[in-house]
């Protein structure tokens, strides 16, 4: 197990690099990101979990990283928008005008594209289970619900579900 | 040579790729390791004394620079009446106001300092409802009204009460409309305060350089109000103080006041000018900077029995919280388009801003709006249901039209409003109107659809203005340099547009300059009242000729022809009948050289500029005037799914048709007024301020304040009309605000008519639902 009491070296694992950094037990993930890295893509919101501008992926999966201990990272892949890398998700964000004031994009780009890696096929209510985790409040929704569904196998669900 | 429109065309915006790769930055995604943090301790009262402040403990804390309370440097702000200290002094008048800031090394140092403050308060009684402001011996939430100064002109406080404001509508003959009126009807309305919630919380930076310059890094939408303010505020010289502003994470109007920034240079010249930082929480941007108005009126009116209404008596209470800020402009908005979009001979409107011990408030989307537009396409609905008649009907049959008066008696044109009409026909066919309104579907559950028409106009200083400055590049292309900031919708891109349709070029040869500096860039009023498009475009208009003008003089000169021979293409100036002749920009722009090295010309630079006009002061007995250049007119619907058992509901549709004389951009244009319904209807169902009993606002993290969530949103479909307002860019005018305007009243209609009862308060919850038809008590079965 790993003890650290004060500013420590410790080496996370960022958009595919190992970054050396100095954290302190009690830093959260969102600031060291962004003060240590220098990776300002994930927003604070709320610092609470409820907004969703701060998400990033952990090992795949989206995490809120206003949630997050620093600690908590080590050994673990750590994926933020600017290691997207021209993910589908992000030309189809701005092809559907999935966005205003982009302060809410990253994160909304993180979770929809974490749910085309995971649930590939996802139904309506997976979407919208998955991305209730996140507020925009700029664009009515509609626009970032085109954008994932572009992006989503809907071939094979239209064939799994008979559904259009 | 073929013509390329520019205009209505879907231009991807300028920073797309920097929004979705992280690459866009905002004000709080700088930072520098010299720079320091401020907190703010904030009041835990909504009305008390503040007998004492002790703030050794917090000083003498490791990491502290500075502790500052109201007695530092203590002024009073305010852009219409001076009364709010930026850091309270003597005693605190709402939830959340600044009692003391505390600078530190870290934020965590500053967050363990302000918990070492201790403040003695001595409570005072809270006025906790616009009803308590308003009692003849109400408390005085500022016992020095009177000797408040106002440095705005038509601002009319009441010493001696909570008034801060008051706006007189009296157009026509009160007697003669009621005597005309065959049906009367009345009726009282309420809507809470609510919060803009941008995503990104209000955030400064400042520091003061040693020749005296003060920088202001901020997230605002103003930052030449910023400049301005702080300038009179702390007698600095205009020219010393430059404001910063890159891209910004959401307005709604929240970041038109300064407030954040007064705190940062405070903090700054605390601590010798060293740069301080100031971020809002959410909690504190929630209670502590200014939120939206609350509103509570009584209208009456009446109507001919063919449904042509003939009077209008109305009065509004804005409740606009501790502070003036911006409210009173914001009853003076409600007074002077109180009518909608009808035409009503005769009106008597009394609108007030009173304050009460609520946070205070500023600008928010639709600028009052969206609050009388709820009250009175309310009253539409109801006079419709007494006279027997379609809703629909009803509003065609008083639209307003050219010849018609507004209530400040400003004169309507076709131009200056739009085609409502059109709009309400169009809403018609995409609704299917002329089905059931009301229909129960199988399983019980009830399908209802209402409506609502609206109009909005500006509420400027008569002298608000905009300029634009264009500099080429040695590669043929335009800089465009104006102070819009992008706090969301796409202007500085719609602005570019313009530049290109007007320079017939390609919109990717235009580079904006994203980010404003009060320095660098020209002035622009504020980023406010939809009037971006209007007010800058035009000034980019007026640039663009300017700049066409020098390129045909010098081409003229290098081509040895008229300047008027000349026209102006893909970035070169060529013979109008013989295009082969020709000189590019790049040849021109820095002077142009002949062969033999000798040089004519210079560098080519652009300025454009636009004022209002015609615009006067409102007159204070009759509130004869005229406030904003012109109208924008729409219609909207909404079609839910009510379910009589459990008292909920689901969002269906919503629909708007709006009347935007040109659009430039259609899909901006239709994000945009989507993202304006989507806040109506939040307003409509959920979003609300809840003071406890003492003034304590309850709901301050986006746990306990609601929005509305991805998957919640109905379908909506958005649809323009085109007429052409002629002294709008291209025959373009305002709509980045409207969306919200008519959603809670069509909502309203829509779940009183399913419901079967009248809704008048927004939000109405599932709760309010269940207790309006059961009187609150649970069903045992």
């Amino acid at each position: 197990m790993l003890e650290i009491s004060d500013s420590t070296i410790i080496t996370l694992n960022v958009n595919g690099k190992d970054r050396k950094i100095v954290a302190k037990p009690s830093d959260i993930l969102l600031h060291t990101l962004r003060k240590e890295l220098g990776l300002t893509g994930a927003k604070p919101g709320c610092e609470n979990g409820d907004c969703g501008a701060c998400t990033i992926l952990v090992d795949d999966w989206p995490i809120k990283s206003c949630l997050m201990l620093t600690v908590e990272a080590i050994g673990k892949r750590i994926l933020t928008v600017e290691g997207l890398n021209d993910a589908p998700i992000q030309q189809a964000f701005v092809e559907n005008w999935g966005f205003q004031c982009g302060y809410c994009t990253s994160g909304f780009l993180m979770v929809c594209h974490s749910l085309s890696k995971i649930h590939p096929n996802a139904d309506e209510q997976t979407i919208q289970n998955w991305l209730q985790s996140n507020l925009c409040r700029c664009t009515s929704y509609d626009e970032i619900e085109n954008a994932i569904k572009s992006i989503l196998k809907w071939e094979v669900y239209y064939e799994r579900t008979g559904r259009k | 040579m073929d013509h390329i429109p520019r205009i209505k065309v879907n231009t991807l915006r300028k920073e797309a790729w920097d929004k979705v790769t992280g690459a866009a930055k905002y004000n709080g995604d700088i930072h520098t390791p010299d720079t320091l943090y401020a907190k703010m301790l904030t009041s835990t009262h909504a009305h008390a004394s503040i007998k004492s402040i002790d703030t050794s403990d917090a000083e003498n804390l490791d990491g502290v620079h500075a502790v500052i309370t109201g007695d530092y440097i203590p002024v009073l702000s305010g852009s219409l009446i001076k009364d709010k200290p930026p850091i309270a002094r003597n005693k605190v008048r709402y939830f959340g106001e600044p009692i003391a800031v505390v600078v530190a090394s870290s934020k965590e140092k500053a967050m363990q300092a302000i918990k070492l403050i201790k403040v003695d308060y001595d409570p005072l009684p809270v006025v906790n409802s616009i009803a308590n402001s308003i009692k003849s011996d109400a408390t005085l939430i500022h016992e020095s009204l009177g000797s408040y100064d106002c440095p705005a002109k038509n601002v009319y406080p009441k010493p001696g009460s909570n008034i801060a404001h008051h706006t007189k509508i009296r157009k026509g003959n009160m007697n003669k409309g009621w005597a005309e009126s065959d049906v009367v009807i009345e009726s009282k309305f309420k809507i809470p305060q609510s919060d803009h919630l941008a995503m990104e919380t209000r955030n400064s930076r400042a520091k003061i350089l040693p020749d005296g310059n003060v920088i202001i890094y901020t997230s605002s939408q103003a930052p030449f109000a910023v400049r301005k303010n702080l300038s009179e505020l702390y007698n600095i010289p205009e020219g010393n103080v430059i404001v910063r502003v890159p891209l910004v994470g959401g307005a709604f109007g929240g970041k038109a006041t300064v407030q954040t920034e007064y705190i940062a240079y405070l903090a700054s010249k605390a601590v010798g000018g060293q740069m301080v930082e100031v971020m809002n929480s959410r909690e504190e941007d929630i209670s502590t900077s200014p939120c939206k108005i609350g509103l509570e009126a009584q209208l009456k009116i009446g109507a001919t029995k063919a449904g042509i209404i003939k009077a209008l008596e109305c009065i509004y209470y804005a409740d606009n919280g501790a502070y003036a800020s911006t409210g009173p402009r914001m009853a003076k908005a409600i007074a002077s388009d109180c009518s909608g979009p009808y035409n009503i001979e005769n009106i008597h409107c009394d609108s007030f801003a009173v304050y009460t011990n609520h946070t205070y408030v500023t600008s928010y989307r639709g600028f009052g709006h969206a609050e009388f537009t709820f009250c009175m396409e309310r009253m539409m609905d109801k006079l419709a249901a007494s006279l027997q008649m379609d809703p629909i009907e009803l509003r065609l049959k008083n639209a307003i039209s050219p010849g018609d008066l507004s209530p400040t008696q400003s004169k309507i044109t076709l131009s200056n409003t739009g085609n409502l009409t059109d709009c309400i026909l169009r809403l018609k066919e995409l609704t299917n109107w002329q089905e059931d309104r009301v229909v129960k579907m199988d399983n019980g559950m009830i399908r209802a659809k209402g409506m609502s028409c609206f109009w909005k106009t500006s509420t400027s200083p008569t002298d608000a203005s905009s300029g634009v400055i264009l500099t080429l590049n040695t590669d043929g292309s335009i800089n465009l340099n104006c102070s819009a900031v992008e706090i969301g919708p796409g202007m500085k891109t719609t602005l570019a547009q313009i530049l290109a349709e007007k320079m017939k070029m390609d919109v990717e040869k235009i580079h904006v300059v994203m980010n404003v500096d009060t320095q660098v860039s020209p002035n622009h009023w504020k980023t406010v009242a939809s009037m971006t498009t209007f007010m800058v475009g035009n000034a980019v208009i007026r640039a663009a000729e300017d700049l066409i003008y020098q390129l045909r003089s010098i081409a003229s000169v290098v081509l040895r022809c008229p300047p008027d021979d000349l026209d102006i293409k893909d970035q070169k100036i060529y013979l109008r009948d013989r295009p082969e002749i020709y000189v590019s920009f790049k040849n021109v722009v820095y002077g142009y050289m002949y062969p033999d090295g000798t040089c004519i010309g210079g560098q080519i630079i652009g300025r454009g500029s636009y004022i209002m006009r015609h615009l006067k002061t409102l007159d204070k007995e009759t509130g004869k005037g005229k406030t904003g250049a012109s109208w924008t007119v729409g219609a909207q619907a909404v079609e839910i799914e009510y379910d009589p058992k459990r008292y909920t509901y689901r969002l269906l549709k919503a629909i708007t048709v709006i009347d935007v004389g040109k659009v430039i951009n259609p899909k901006t244009a239709t994000g945009l007024i989507m993202g304006g319904m989507s806040m109506g209807l939040g307003l409509a169902t959920r979003e609300e301020f809840l003071y406890d009993d003492v003034g304590v606002l309850e709901d301050t993290s986006l746990r306990t304040y609601k929005l509305i969530r991805f998957g919640e949103h109905p379908q909506y479909i958005v649809d323009f009309i085109e007429t052409p307002q002629s002294d709008g860019p291209f025959g373009a005018r305002g709509m980045g605000e409207h969306g919200i305007l008519g959603m809670p009243a069509a909502f309203a209609n829509a779940i009183s008519l399913a419901a079967k009862a009248e809704f008048d308060m927004i939000p109405i919850s599932p709760e309010l639902i269940w207790k309006t038809k059961t009187g609150g008590k649970y069903d045992p079965i």
